[in-house]
């Protein structure tokens, strides 16, 4: 498995699990970094108050590829303002776009974040747009620039699982850039799923800050996505259309 | 008046780097952005705001 990586803007990748840095405390952010030994941390940018004497990048490890999302965005020129700030922060040039307008669902914006991709993928950003699920717009993420696409599973924060699941696989089967399952993957079992699908990798948040044990669900997270990718590779086993196939020899019974 | 984080400053000048430092900041963790234009760390020390101007100061949260 040492060997099986996957590449984003120039850099390699061994971790398939980029963890989500939201809705926990500091101080469990780096036993959970470790624990789902992830290579890319996701984070948010806000408006500084002077009296935070604490800030997250004290806890993240230096090795870990920041990857700021725009989180806020509630459209393309919001988010490549966002972008720019998170890039001014000096922690490279990867971004996750994000654009929602409704609060309720928070369901992405499909056309803003096509039009946002294509901008700060021409400024030099390495640009992880997360998006809806859709054939076409994944096409046109690609043709602007992105450097993966990264389709919601379920709404963000819901825990609910691969709702989206036939359509992720139509991205796996006809996208070349690598596909991320982001928001609302909830269980280990769910991101094993989804990586023995092909997907390229696993972002999740939610279902390890609402974690009774936040660090040892990041561990549980990290063995489900390790395994689901060693199935993709070895080729899962087919599946009977109907009836059985026996696993023993035919021949040979105790009878005549 | 100067806008900056959404509270407005009675101010008609206000040296950037002088704010920063009086008010604590870390100019290694924030990002600075006035109309909506980045002002790169290296311009702290010129950059002169002026009544008027719409300035958010930033920096990384956890987020997802």
């Amino acid at each position: 498995m040492n060997n099986d990586t996957f590449m984003l803007g120039g850099k390699e990748f061994h971790s398939r699990f980029i963890l989500g840095s939201g809705k926990y405390s500091l101080e469990l952010i780096k036993a959970a970094v470790e624990n789902a030994g992830a290579e890319i941390i996701t984070l948010a940018v806000r408006r500084t108050n002077t009296k935070d004497t604490e800030n997250i990048l004290d806890y993240i490890p230096d090795n870990v590829t920041l990857l700021p999302n725009t989180s806020g965005a509630r459209d393309a020129k919001e988010a490549v303002r966002i972008a720019r700030m998170a890039r001014e922060l000096g922690c490279g040039d990867f971004v996750k776009i994000e654009i929602m307008k409704d609060s309720k669902y928070l369901l992405p914006d499909n056309y803003e974040t096509i039009k946002a991709t294509k901008i700060l993928a021409d400024e030099g950003f390495v640009v992880l747009p997360y998006m809806y699920p859709d054939l076409n717009v994944a096409r046109e993420l690609v043709k602007a620039g992105a450097a993966a696409v990264m389709p919601l599973a379920s709404p963000i924060g819901s825990n609910k699982g691969l709702a989206t699941k036939e359509f992720i696989q139509i991205l796996i089967d006809e996208i070349d850039v690598p596909i991320i399952v982001d928001a609302g993957i909830g269980k280990p079992s769910e991101a094993c799923a989804a990586m023995e699908m092909g997907a390229a990798a696993i972002m999740s948040n939610t279902a390890i800050a609402t974690a009774r044990d936040i660090p040892a669900m990041a561990g549980a997270f990290k063995s489900a996505i390790e395994a689901g990718r060693a199935a993709y590779l070895a080729g899962l086993g087919r599946v009977l259309e109907r009836g059985a196939s026996a696993s023993d020899p035919l021949t040979g019974f105790l009878r005549d | 008046m100067i806008k900056i984080n959404g509270t407005q400053i009675d101010a008609t000048e206000l040296p950037l780097l002088a704010y920063l430092e009086e008010n604590g900041y870390n100019p290694k963790r924030i990002a600075v952005e006035c109309n909506e234009m980045i002002v790169p760390k290296s311009q702290y020390a010129n950059c002169i705001l002026h009544s008027g101007d719409v300035v958010e100061i930033v920096s990384f949260v956890g987020g997802g």
